[in-house]
This record gives structure tokens, C-alpha cells and sequence, in this order.
């Protein structure tokens, strides 16, 4: 289970996170939506460590993230795959040596490993692009590959930082099939970061909104869709006013 | 005014501060080998081997020019045999490290400052502490290592040949021989001079790769932050390497 309990965090004179209060229970895939820059993949960094709240606490499996060892942080990242907006690849790196990069730190001998990359390649239907450098994937493609890395390593938990941004409308449901897909095959719990609603509405059990720094209402997909909230319908409904 | 001053006197903590937490980072990461010796290899080829050519090119003129004002500084006053002293002991001592140094300050530093600012602002350095690994073992660490091994032996080979193209253009253009300039770079030579040289050089190879780590890691703003990093890994490195310059002078000659 991954839990936010009040937290503050602000750059400078901007408080991104006010109060921020979410539990992410175990197999579910909950969604945060909100509007640009209103704090969604700063509250998902801190469940990795690559941002510490002001004041508050994230919890992973009842571990205090922010109050870990480099030790106690590296156990708690090898149960979490983050998937990054612009999937973050090591560009001076094959698809296969992205892949296989954490893998390596696992210690996995060159079989194993290899079995598992292309395993991973495989549920991302990119079989075959091992040699591929990122610069010769599209857009999609890198996602993709992005998804693969994260899933070699078996995580108990996935994040998705803005999974379908700047991708067409088809590769944008590629990609909500490939998050309901890693969930069925590997029951994962997954948090996903968006402000795609179609996106929102396929992959999510729940979704909770940010809004001001904190959870402005957080349910089930057809609470939400049925809400009576302005702010929320709004947002959901995509309406200037 | 009294603000301004202020504000520079935190800004100048802070930075302290993040410089003192980054070397700590540093030495905590150190045993971490498993994660940094793999890679050590590859950043001794680029950091070393990579530079040979700048540097042996730099030290070849810096050879003939040295020999030539000798010659015309000297001529009628000292024995021209003073020729080889100045050549060896100027490579030596002085502008083979600094010259190198300050080489491989715009080629190795602006390298791995930019190569981690990219890293950092597209989120790779991030990508990696996800994956379990520690940036200061993964990324700092082999580059350190490899400046501060491979800037001494570089300027080693950097500085026979400039005494060697120093020897050459005595002979060809100064009209000295072969003894002569020999017996030049005997005299008043002490072992110390070759030494200094490389505890300089390796002082320079520290500093150029741990001020590149530093700068690069720090990088923000996309394109133009790269771009910011990169002049002022530079900046930086070539102001540290003549301070060092002055400090070992200081405190060993």
C-alpha cells in the first residue's frame, strides 16, 4: 500500500502540495488527474524518493520514504517501475541495455536476463527492436520501451507519469491497453499521472483529483463521472468556465 | 547593498554546503565497486586516451616555441647548452600541466558537464535512481577516478614531447647538438620535477571531472541550462586549475 499522509511541498515561493492526503490500496490502479502544474508528477516522486515532502510523509508498505537510508530507498525502488513523461531512456544505450539495465543491478545471470528483457519487449509488442538506439523509436515507441524497463524488474507498484502525453489518439489507447495488460499479467498496483480523461476512465479503478495542493474528491470511475463537484466537472467535462 | 551582500553571502553557503554534501556523497559511494569499476575502463579511454591528440598537439608547439625563446632570450649571455634546462624544466614544471590542464578543461570538462546536464534535465539521472543505482557510483565516481588517474599520465606523455620537439627545433634551428641539449636537461634537474608535475596534473584531472560532475548534476532549464553548464564547467575548471597552480607552487617549490 502507497500512502501520502499530509504532505507539504513547495518550490521556492510555490506551494505545489498542500495538505496532500491519498491511499493507494494494494491491486488497484488509481489515478491522480489535474490540471498542468498543479503538482501530479511532483506528488508521484515522492513515493520513489526523488523528491522529499517539506513536511508530511509518504509511506510504502508502511516505510516513512523520506526517512530511509540510501539502503532502506533502494529496497523500497526495487518494488516500484516508474514510467517517465518522456520515458527517460539512457540514449547512449540500446533498447536491450535500457531494458536490461535494472536487471543488471538485480544481479540476474545473462540468460535469465535476456529471457526477461525480451519478455518484457514482448508484452510491449516491441519484440525485435533489441539494437534500436531510442533516437530511431517514435514517440509511442519510447513509451513503450519506458513501460518494458519498468515491468523487467516484476514491481509490486507502477507509476505512470503522464503515460499517453503528446501521443496520437491511437497510440494513446495502445497505451491504456498496455497498462490494463501489465496490470492482468503481472498484478501490479499502479498509480497513473494524467490529464487525459478518456485515458483516466479506461485504466483506473479510482481517480482522485488535485486540485490547489490538495485531493479535491477521490472515487470510483463512475463516482467521478457522476459527480456533482464544479471544480471536478469541470475538469472531467473540459469546459473553459 | 547591505541585501545584495547578503544574498551572496547565503548563496555562497548554500553552495558550500552542496559542494561539502556532494563530496560526502562521493565518499560514501567509494565502495560501491560492483557499480563503478565496469565502467572505469570506458571513461579512462575517453578522458585519456581521447585527449592524446589536443594534447600532444599543444605540447609539440609549445616544445619548438619554448627552444626558439630560449635561444633568443639567452644568446651572447649564458651557454646555449640553457636551452634544454629551460625546455625541460618549463615543460616540466609548468606548462605541460597547465596548458593540458587548461586543454582538457574546455574538451573534458565541457564534455561531461553537458553529457550530465542532458542526462539530468531528461530525467535519465532520475530514470537511474528508479532503477535502484546511485548516480554518484554510477556517473561520478568512474569519471573522478579517470580524470584523476588519466590527466598525469596524458600530461606525462604531453611533456616528452614537447621536450622532444624542443630538442628537435634546437637542432634543426638553433644549431645546438645532440649532447648539448642533453646536458641541458640534466643540469639542474631534481627528481622533484617530475613529480610535481604529475601531482599537479593529477590535482587538474580531479578538478576538471569533479567540477563537471558537480555543474552537470546541477544542470536545470532544458537546452539553454545544458548550454549554461557546459561554459561554466569550463569557466570554473580553468580558474580552479591556476589557482591550484599557484597553491602547489606554494606549498612545494
Amino acid at each position: 500500500m502507497i500512502r501520502f499522509e499530509d504532505v507539504h511541498k513547495g518550490f521556492g515561493p510555490k506551494q505545489v502540495l498542500a495538505g496532500f492526503t491519498l491511499e493507494i490500496r494494494d491491486g488497484e490502479t488509481m489515478v491522480i488527474i489535474g490540471y498542468s502544474g498543479s503538482g501530479k508528477s511532483v506528488a508521484i516522486k515522492h513515493i520513489v524518493g526523488l523528491l522529499h515532502p517539506d513536511s508530511g510523509e509518504v509511506y510504502v508498505n508502511d516505510e516513512p520514504v523520506s526517512q530511509l537510508d540510501r539502503a532502506g530507498l533502494t529496497a523500497v525502488r526495487r518494488e516500484i517501475g516508474f514510467v517517465f513523461q518522456f520515458a527517460a531512456l539512457f540514449d547512449s544505450m540500446t533498447v536491450f541495455d535500457n531494458v536490461a539495465l535494472g536487471l543488471r543491478r538485480q544481479g540476474l545471470g545473462d540468460d535469465e536476463l535476456a529471457e526477461r528483457v525480451h519478455e518484457s519487449l514482448a508484452l510491449v509488442d516491441l519484440t525485435g527492436t533489441d539494437d534500436k538506439m531510442p533516437a530511431e523509436l517514435s514517440g509511442g515507441m519510447r513509451k513503450r520501451v519506458g513501460i518494458a524497463r519498468a515491468i523487467a524488474l516484476r514491481p509490486r507498484y507502477i507509476l505512470y507519469d503522464e503515460p499517453t502525453t503528446g501521443l496520437d489518439p491511437v497510440t494513446s489507447a495502445v497505451m491504456d491497453r498496455l497498462m490494463v495488460r501489465t496490470r492482468e499479467h503481472l498484478g501490479v498496483t499502479g498509480v497513473v499521472v494524467t490529464h487525459d480523461m478518456r485515458s483516466a476512465y479506461t485504466v483506473g479503478d479510482r481517480i482522485a483529483m488535485l486540485y490547489e495542493g490538495t485531493i479535491r474528491q477521490v472515487g470510483t470511475v463512475a463516482e467521478i463521472q457522476h459527480t456533482e463537484d464544479p471544480v471536478v466537472r469541470q475538469f472531467i467535462e473540459g469546459r473553459p468556465e | 547593498m547591505i541585501e545584495r551582500i547578503g544574498r551572496a553571502a547565503v548563496r555562497g553557503t548554500e553552495a558550500a554546503g552542496r559542494f561539502g554534501r556532494f563530496v560526502a556523497d562521493l565518499a560514501r559511494a567509494l565502495p560501491d565497486v560492483p557499480t563503478w569499476g565496469p565502467l572505469l575502463v570506458v571513461q579512462m579511454r575517453r578522458v585519456g586516451v581521447d585527449s592524446l591528440p589536443v594534447v600532444m598537439f599543444i605540447a609539440a608547439f609549445t616544445g619548438i616555441v619554448l627552444a626558439l625563446q630560449a635561444s633568443y632570450t639567452f644568446t651572447g649571455t649564458v651557454p646555449m647548452y640553457i636551452v634544454g634546462t629551460v625546455v625541460g624544466k618549463t615543460m616540466m614544471l609548468e606548462l605541460g600541466p597547465v596548458l593540458s590542464g587548461l586543454a582538457l578543461a574546455g574538451r573534458v570538462g565541457a564534455s561531461v558537464a553537458a553529457e550530465l546536464g542532458t542526462m539530468k534535465v531528461t530525467e535519465q539521472v532520475d530514470a537511474l535512481e528508479t532503477l535502484a543505482y546511485d548516480p554518484q557510483s554510477y556517473l561520478v565516481i568512474p569519471r573522478v577516478l579517470a580524470g584523476t588517474t588519466m590527466v598525469p599520465l596524458v600530461v606525462a606523455l604531453g611533456t616528452v614531447v614537447g621536450i622532444t620537439t624542443g630538442w628537435l627545433a634546437s637542432l634543426a634551428l638553433l644549431d645546438l647538438s645532440t649532447p648539448e641539449f642533453v646536458k641541458g636537461l640534466q643540469f639542474l634537474y631534481k627528481f622533484k620535477d617530475t613529480w610535481y608535475g604529475l601531482v599537479k596534473s593529477a590535482s587538474f584531472g580531479l578538478t576538471i571531472t569533479l567540477v563537471g560532475c558537480i555543474v552537470g548534476l546541477g544542470t536545470r532549464g532544458g537546452a539553454e541550462g545544458v548550454g549554461r553548464s557546459t561554459t561554466a564547467a569550463v569557466v570554473y575548471s580553468a580558474v580552479l586549475i591556476l589557482v591550484l597552480d599557484a597553491f602547489w607552487a606554494m606549498l612545494l617549490l
